[in-house]
């Protein structure tokens, strides 16, 4: 059987970072998988920038729950995709499992991203999920994951980059 | 490039079963991802469905739901508990309908607590449906070496249970 799911590279930070980036992304695949398993120093939103863009051409959809309620959100036109809001692990010690999806990523339309996030704490946390919508029509050849508003990533902090094949 | 995407072992039921384990899980991978497509003798899609670690049924599991029924969005929460749950369809719903569920332990063989990612679909063209969303956590610090999937009631013939290992490297 071909190799379909294939890791393209991870990191597992030595030292505690702002931002975790995959480069010079090949555009041998048909979609693009992010695994990352992090704890941030304080609380904050996780996101992503795609070709490094900090233009306003990212916009999405979420869906969230916090053990008492559910809700949805928007935001439109913004400089970052969304991932999960991660709490400070100093109070919260528990990691945050994150995913993304990333469809087409080498095609020549807009993309479509879907981000799931998992961060339950024994008593508090979230469960969410997320539609993105980056809009450009280049193929993606970098992903940077960014523990928001001047936050880093504590070390330890894992993410990984698959690639996959549709034949 | 080597595949990572691994099969470990597979179980499609030929007769009813409470439940399905996996052990002996080898720690030679980084994640684990366990899919599911299943129907039960419950009478609608429930919570019923509960997922343990390591034969573990003592109070470290915690999770938060989000989950629609077709109508109304809800989520709720339980903290040291006994189980992390999972919807699956029940035998009241329309015939020969499955439903779908992924669970996600990512660094398995670890020696942190495990979080787990679900996300399951219980479709039948009619109401109590479920789509939704499971965050777990479970104050489990050994590595993950067996998985058990269990319902109170039983698990119908042709539910299928595919566990996989993945790599990073």
């Amino acid at each position: 059987m071909p190799a379909t799911y294939e890791p393209i590279a991870t990191t597992t930070l030595g030292s505690a970072a702002s931002s975790i980036s995959f480069s010079s992304i090949s555009s041998a695949y048909t979609d693009l998988r992010v695994v990352l398993v992090c704890q941030t120093a304080s609380n904050a939103n996780i996101a992503f920038r795609l070709n490094s863009d900090t233009g306003t051409n990212y916009s999405y959809t979420l869906l969230y729950g916090t053990g008492t309620s559910a809700a949805s959100f928007r935001d439109t036109s913004i400089t970052r995709g969304y991932i999960i809001a991660a709490d400070n692990a100093a109070t919260s010690p528990n990691w945050n499992l994150c995913t993304m999806d990333i469809f087409s990523y080498a095609g020549s339309t807009n993309k479509t991203i879907l981000t799931n996030g998992s961060n339950d704490k024994n008593g508090s946390g979230t469960v969410e999920a997320a539609v993105n919508l980056w809009r450009n029509a280049s193929a993606i050849n970098s992903v940077t994951l960014l523990a928001w508003n001047g936050v880093n990533f504590n070390t330890d902090t894992t993410a990984t980059l698959y690639g996959i094949k549709a034949a | 490039m080597a595949n990572t995407y691994t099969l470990i072992a597979s179980n499609t039921l030929s007769s009813s079963a409470t439940s399905v384990t996996f052990s002996a899980i080898p720690n030679t991978y980084t994640d684990l991802v366990l899919k599911v497509s299943a129907r039960t003798a419950n009478t609608v899609p429930s919570r019923t469905t509960r997922l343990r670690l390591n034969g573990l049924s003592t109070t470290i599991y915690s999770y938060t739901i989000i989950d629609g029924d077709g109508s109304t969005a809800t989520s709720t929460r339980a903290s040291s508990t006994t189980e992390s749950p999972v919807v699956v369809n029940g035998n009241s719903s329309t015939s020969s309908t499955f439903s779908n569920t992924e669970i996600y332990i990512p660094n398995y063989a670890g020696t942190t607590q495990k979080p787990i990612s679900t996300a399951y679909a219980a479709e039948n063209n009619a109401t109590a449906a479920a789509l939704g969303a499971v965050a777990s956590l479970v104050n489990l610090t050994s590595a993950v070496i067996s998985l058990e999937i269990s319902n109170s009631s039983n698990f119908l013939t042709g539910s299928s249970f595919f566990l996989y290992g993945i790599k990073n490297s």
